[in-house]
């Protein structure tokens, strides 16, 4: 271009502004991924696998190392109606408590709480749901009865110190009532957030939701709970666990619930085989380049050990993809 | 299962009512960031059904000539668009396709219903062409190792022996799609660069190829992965003539379809009860299930023109053929064989 001086020539050429600085591009944040702009930096997973259903102290200890925050232990349900939670004070007794990690155990009721605290707990989670039918057929009670159980939990736990987290179930759908409005899910989630429940974890419970009812079921939510309050526990039941979990991360939510090889699930919803695979969500989650400070190659480890113990074939797609089946 | 479809519906009609959910745009005012989605989803989407080529060829049974016939029957009453019928490979690479002109003659043509083959060569088109096909398929693959691991030959040499092809149909007035593997990662190179997806992308739809579908063949894709390609690709060629065609081997295809969606992508490939296994995984899973895309869409409030119950038909007469369980988690939901 002969005389004409540089910055006119950088001005009437783009291209070559960039050949002649090649650190601008990056500067200029073209080269941005699309975690910049739309997705939570960092995700926190709660593994919920050991509470539900699957408790061994070895898996336990085995997720502690994993880098996983929070593992969900064990559950102070009655054993009369959870036999396999019969042991949870053995359980949360002989845990090998990883520094920096969270054991939230599950306390329905003042009994549950009582037991769970005198066995070393250190954080306990209550269950509502969005579904009278469900909540009735689940822990025999409406759902302003159980909120009237939780408010006595609850205030037990500030007592103490001790931080609650809320779950509501059948935020997208119910096996009884069907369509489940997400103005009753809001509702739920409000009082137990207003109750004292430091995160609340919306649950599909038969995993029947898709992207369009999240999107909508998590608008109604966030008009009276910050989304920085709220979590997502999507079951895998329809294959659209993944879709619903991105769907939610773009909506700001960053609290992620999944379970090793995508084992358990509800006992009371019929039909419903499963949590989303710890693994299959961490998959996703590194490849967006949102951050979770897990070691996947351990979670699949972990899964291998449980599915043998179990005798069962791993739900998890990449356990599935690496060879790990029974 | 009717419980199901109570609850489909029912999510159907609240979506159909609640459009301006979709571009998510009052989600953004709570985050101080702003969620920025390129584009509103698209109101329709094109369903490209994969299973009788892509889906029985990678499957280790090989059914009858009659029970592929029936399948295809089976989908076409589904209401999909497009269904591909067959492989005019030569049979001593795929035998499982080596019924190609019976099938072809055999299947009832739904009116309405694209029923496209594919074709590697001129000899391929014209034995297509003679069986009554009336659209066909080629493929290219974003991977130097894959093309020559594949077919023996680079990826520019294998776009060149498609020119006889591309202008064979031209004269006999075929539409032809392309196909590009490996988009999002190869068995033998690793990572695949966007820029690669987009030059064979390219390549093709210049060559004159109405829609280039975009294949994640080892599903190792992700949501960020996916986007990145697209965002290289959609510098290229029109995002309407773009489709992708996920792989579930990682659990990832339903995300990376529902992003891909959000980019202005409106074509999809499914495999009914997802049957195609993945070659490069031992036992691992493939093709995305039609069922469980289609789930995923009627709930996003978006048309597709299937009847998911007939599709679910279809998947459970396959499976019984194949002697395998369904990969499809709403067929496994519903069924609960």
């Amino acid at each position: 271009m002969g005389n004409v001086p540089t910055t006119v020539k950088h001005c009437l050429s783009y291209d070559q502004l960039l050949r002649d600085y090649p650190w601008l591009k990056r500067w200029l944040l073209e080269e941005k991924t699309i975690t910049d702009h739309e997705y939570p930096k960092y995700v926190k997973i709660v593994e919920v696998g050991p509470r539900d259903g699957l408790q061994n102290e070895k898996l336990i200890d085995m997720l502690s190392r994993t880098g996983l925050p929070v593992i969900e232990a064990t559950s102070f349900v009655s054993s009369k109606w959870v036999p396999q939670m019969a042991d949870h004070t053995d359980v949360l007794r002989g845990l090998h408590r990883a520094p920096r990690v969270q054991y939230p155990v599950l306390t329905p009721n003042m009994q549950g709480f009582q037991d769970a605290v005198a066995a070393g707990a250190t954080e306990v989670a209550v269950f509502g749901s969005a579904s009278e039918t469900f909540s009735k057929k689940n822990i025999n009670c409406s759902i302003d009865e159980s909120m009237l159980r939780f408010e006595e939990v609850i205030n037990a736990a500030k007592e103490q110190h001790i931080p609650v987290r809320g779950y509501v179930s059948c935020a997208l759908g119910c096996p009884h009532e069907g369509h489940v409005e997400p103005s009753e899910v809001a509702k739920v989630a409000t009082r137990l957030y207003e109750m004292g429940c430091y995160e609340i974890s919306l649950g599909d419970t038969i995993g029947a939701g898709t992207p369009g009812s999240m999107v909508k079921m998590l608008q109604s939510v966030m008009k009276e709970v910050p989304v920085s309050a709220l979590a997502v526990h999507c079951h895998d039941t329809y294959g659209q666990a993944l879709p619903n979990i991105l769907t939610a991360l773009q909506m700001g939510v960053s609290v992620v619930d999944a379970a090793v090889a995508g084992l358990g699930g509800c006992p009371y919803a019929p039909g419903s085989s499963g949590n989303v695979s710890t693994e299959d969500v961490l998959y996703m989650l590194h490849g967006m380049g949102v951050e979770t400070g897990v070691n996947l190659a351990q979670v699949i480890e972990a899964g291998d050990f449980i599915c043998s113990a179990l005798c069962r074939r791993t739900n998890s797609k990449v356990a599935q993809a690496q060879g790990r089946s029974l | 299962m009717a419980a199901v479809l109570r609850l489909v519906n029912r999510s159907i009609l609240s979506s159909a009512m609640g459009q301006q959910y979709l571009t998510f745009s009052s989600a953004a005012k709570t985050k101080p960031t702003g969620v920025r989605p390129r584009h509103a989803l698209p109101a329709k989407v094109k369903i490209v059904e994969v299973g009788p080529r892509d889906g029985l060829q990678n499957e280790k049974t090989v059914v009858a000539t009659e029970t592929k016939i029936n399948l295809i029957d089976m989908l076409s009453e589904s209401g999909l668009p497009v269904i591909e019928a067959t492989s005019f490979v030569s049979p001593k690479w795929v035998p499982q396709m080596a019924d190609q002109v019976e099938v072809m003659r055999g299947i009832c043509r739904r009116p309405g219903v694209s029923y496209p083959v594919l074709t590697p060569n001129l000899k391929g088109f014209q034995a297509a062409v003679e069986a009554g096909a009336s659209e066909v398929a080629i493929f290219g693959a974003a991977s130097e190792l894959f093309s020559k691991k594949n077919i023996n030959c680079s990826v520019d040499e294998s776009l060149q022996r498609f020119d006889e092809v591309m202008k064979a149909a031209r004269e006999a007035g075929v539409p032809v799609r392309g196909y590009v593997s490996c988009v999002l990662g190869c068995p033998y190179e690793g990572k695949v660069s966007p820029a690669k997806v987009a030059h064979v992308a390219k390549c093709l739809y210049s060559m004159g190829c109405y829609e280039i579908s975009l294949g994640d063949t080892i599903g190792v894709g992700t949501p960020g992965s996916m986007a990145e390609m697209l965002e290289a690709v959609c510098k290229e060629v029109p995002v309407s003539a773009l489709a992708v065609h996920c792989h579930d081997t990682y659990g990832q295809a339903l995300a990376n379809i529902l992003v891909a969606l959000q980019m202005g992508i409106s074509v999809v490939d499914s495999s009914v009860a997802g049957l195609g296994g993945c070659p490069y995984a031992q036992g691992a899973s493939g093709n995305v299930a039609t069922e469980d895309v289609v789930y995923m869409l009627h709930g996003l409030g978006i048309q597709t023109g299937v009847d998911l119950s007939k599709l679910m038909d279809a998947g459970a007469f396959i499976c019984r053929s194949l002697n395998r369980k369904t990969s499809s988690k709403v067929a496994q939901a519903t069924c609960k064989l």
